[in-house]
């Protein structure tokens, strides 16, 4: 009897699975072209990457039904490498940043997706779109009024066909239509064939063409590290993203380790680095997919596509591609973020804000996201910095002044907290209560020492109430989960 | 272990399950309840678009589409969950039960089952599902699955209308599993009063005459009117046609050894009876 899981995985929607697959293949073709396009190397390389990535994510991933190809993002990091040093030393690239995502997976890096808040991840898709939207213009400059026509052309069939049927791929018919027409009329336009080399045959193991010294490791692994970094980011978004769709859970550490080993086998594939992708999962999703069988079925058929009708997919005029891709940049952008930008407070707009323009202008999605992580840290630091209040009472005819300290002292809050006391009031004693606030950390209780000494300075005794329970929360390894009074204690 | 569950699910044999329930829950005098698990099968799709365009907000709307689907399922299967109770609830009652109860659970059934199970004495399950003559693969495990995890006895009913049973067949096989289950048979009221049938597979020796003797024995002193038989051949083969053939109305199997060797070996044998017994199946533990 087959495992429980390996059916579900599988089995369950054999189907919904296999047409998905067939309807993202054809969707793979087009982007894997693309985006081999903007790392500057041969179709060939992104094809192969596309087949390897999704036939072995499909077998290792942690996320079912979740598509992972060459992307965009990834291409990106690339483009540098690829024209200094050349193909051999991507293909080495790829294997490393498998190695270094293995690693993560098992060290269990996953679960520092936490810290990406919901306006980053917009960020990053956004930036995303507009960069797969960006790629697409030098193939939409200083080209003749064809080139627009069919592109415009193109973006008709795509969204005005499935209005009257959607038992075909949109995106598919509109490739054909194009071609034929370009190939009927004879039209002087770019085609997939102009780009470079097309496979002609199945991908073959190959040992990257680089020498094995300290010298190739400090070329690769900057880039290894950005790619395994922008690989993973992209990956976990697509799979919570999908998570979602499906309302089914998902295993990050595994897809991490899963991205990693199909890292590894495309570089030795002769493939780029790739990773999950947002627009080809959703397209996935709503086409009927939910099991492992759509994405393993994708690679498949688009390799049997690619060496099979290798000749005229070099028909393919290239604005048939910019089309799909166009599609691709709409579907993957987030418009209700922009309708939503007023409305969400200004601190996340802003993080979001700041993650596209980063991303967009540096080509990185990793900076864009180290960004958008650190502005969202120090935005939530400052507004919880603002949960303190000090309650000032008196007595025993104004010798005694007593402050009762509330909320959060950190080192966000702690000069508002050295300044809430009144150092100029001439009282014999002063009395500072803490039991009800939280010291956080060592700046808290250097700003405790600093309001003593200066109330000693003055000529006042100090006493301070309470402090083993505001510092309870210093201690690193609290963990309150775990005690359900704890969580009680710390909230008074 | 107060009560008996019953788990319906509205296919053919879910009339049979709710009177084979019925008469247990009187012959030991506990409540029933009557539990129906609603799965969503989120790992199936419902989906016909295969546009392959996505669109000005395109996770938004996919979303959006998906979880009205899905609410829309939800709701009619929670409407067919709650119908298909109070009739359940209808017919034990007319059936003379009076402690009744009716559970809809969302969730996945076997876990539901185990969750549940805490409290119960035995659990009452429809057979396994046989495939249509055209469907190769077989995802319905529901039944083996609970068989494999529980603790408690479990009683299969099939498809076949119910009567109130008056002899039963019990497939022993001499193993030391098998005088567990004779103290069960005998201590527990379940089926007490009726006639009893003791078969053994396997060809004819000295020893397997004996052992059947003894068993005959025991469950004489017990008070049973007992029969004997000893008919050559592998259990899983010839025990489930024999058995229909006797007019009993219940076959008892022990439950699986305990060891996982012994589990791969007798529970391929209880699993084909299963699959294949006419005769509403009772294994104890």
């Amino acid at each position: 009897m087959l495992s429980k899981t390996i059916r579900q995985d599988w089995l369950s929607n054999i189907r919904g699975d296999l047409l998905a697959g067939l309807v993202v293949a054809l969707a793979l073709i087009p982007e894997a072209i693309a985006f081999s396009i903007i790392a500057g190397v041969d179709p060939q390389v992104g094809l192969y990457a596309s087949f390897s990535m999704a036939v072995l994510i499909a077998l290792t991933g942690g996320r079912p039904g979740m598509i992972s190809a060459a992307t965009g993002a990834m291409a990106l990091v690339m483009v540098l490498l690829v024209k200094e040093h050349g193909l051999q030393y991507l293909f080495a690239t790829t294997v490393l940043t498998g190695v270094l995502q293995i690693v993560s997976g098992v060290v269990k890096l996953g679960a520092l997706m936490r810290f990406v808040s919901r306006s980053v991840i917009t960020g990053f898709v956004n930036a995303l779109a507009i960069l797969i939207f960006l790629a697409q213009l030098p193939e939409l400059t200083n080209v003749s009024w064809v080139v627009y026509a069919m592109t415009a052309a193109g973006l008709g069939i795509i969204y005005g066909l499935p209005y009257i049927t959607k038992a075909v791929p949109s995106p598919l018919v509109t490739i054909v239509v194009l071609t034929s027409v370009a190939m009927a009329l004879g039209l002087d336009i770019r085609t997939v064939g102009d780009m470079g080399q097309l496979p002609d045959s199945l991908p073959v193991f190959l040992l990257p063409d680089v020498p094995l010294n300290w010298h190739t490791l400090r070329i690769i692994l900057p880039y290894a590290a950005t790619l395994a970094v922008v690989g993973l980011l992209e990956s976990m978004m697509t799979a919570a993203i999908v998570d979602e769709l499906t309302d089914t859970p998902s295993n990050k550490n595994r897809e991490c380790v899963g991205q990693g080993v199909a890292n590894i086998a495309t570089g030795f594939l002769g493939g780029m680095a790739g990773c999950a992708m947002i627009g080809q999962s959703m397209i996935n999703v709503k086409s009927g997919c939910r099991g492992r069988l759509s994405t393993f079925s994708a690679g498949l058929f688009l390799l049997i596509l690619i060496v099979f009708l290798g000749p005229w997919v070099k028909q393919i005029p290239m604005a048939a591609l910019v089309a799909v891709m166009i599609m691709v940049s709409i579907g993957t952008f987030s418009w209700s973020s922009l309708l939503k930008l007023r409305e969400h407070p200004p601190s996340s707009s802003l993080v979001m804000m700041a993650t596209v323009v980063v991303t967009v202008s540096t080509h990185d999605l990793a900076k864009g996201v180290f960004v958008g992580v650190l502005l969202s840290g120090i935005f939530f630091a400052h507004k919880v910095g603002k949960v303190l209040r000090v309650d000032r009472s008196s007595d025993d005819a104004g010798r005694v002044r007593t402050y009762r300290v509330l909320g959060q002292v950190f080192f966000a809050s702690s000069e508002t907290f050295v300044a809430s006391f009144d150092y100029k009031e001439v009282v014999e004693k002063v009395r500072i209560d803490v039991s009800r606030a939280h010291f956080w950390d060592i700046t808290a209780v250097s700003a405790l020492d600093k309001v003593v000494l200066k109330f000693k300075r003055e000529g006042a005794e100090v006493e301070v109430i309470g402090l083993n329970q505001a510092s309870a929360t210093m201690v690193d390894r609290f963990a309150v989960h775990d005690k359900p009074d704890a969580v009680e204690q710390l909230m008074h | 272990m107060n009560r008996i569950y019953a788990c319906i699910d509205g296919q053919s044999h879910t009339l049979s399950v709710i009177d084979w329930s019925a008469w247990a829950a009187q012959r030991l005098n506990v409540p029933l309840e009557f539990l129906h698990v609603l799965e969503r099968h989120s790992e199936r799709a419902r989906t016909q678009d295969f546009s392959g365009a996505i669109g000005l907000g395109a996770q938004e709307a996919i979303l959006q589409d998906l979880s009205r689907q899905d609410a829309l399922h939800s709701k009619q299967a929670i409407e067919a969950g709650r119908r298909l109770l109070s009739s359940a609830r209808e017919r034990a009652a007319q059936a003379g039960v009076d402690q009744l109860d009716g559970r809809l659970r969302h969730g996945e059934f076997v876990a539901t089952v185990q969750e549940l199970e805490v409290d119960a004495q035995l659990l009452v399950l429809g057979e396994h599902c046989r495939p249509a003559p055209t469907q190769d693969l077989n995802f319905d495990h529901h039944l083996e699955e609970v068989i494999r995890c529980t603790q408690r006895s479990v009683l299969m009913a099939t498809k076949a209308q119910f009567v109130p049973p008056k002899q039963f067949a019990w497939a022993f096989d001499g193993s030391s599993a098998a005088s567990k289950t004779l103290d069960l048979i005998t201590s527990s009221p379940l089926l007490t009063g009726l006639a009893a049938l003791v078969v053994m597979a396997g060809a004819n020796s000295p020893e397997r005459m004996q052992q059947l003797q003894q068993a005959q024995q025991t469950l004489e002193k017990a008070g049973f009117d007992v029969k004997v038989q000893l008919i050559a051949g592998e259990p899983n083969e010839v025990l489930p046609a024999f058995v229909k053939a006797q007019g009993a109305h219940l076959l008892v199997m022990g439950a699986f050894g305990r060891s996982w060797f012994k589990q791969l070996m007798t529970g391929s044998t209880t699993r084909t009876v299963l699959r294949v017994s006419d005769v509403p199946v009772l294994i104890l533990r």
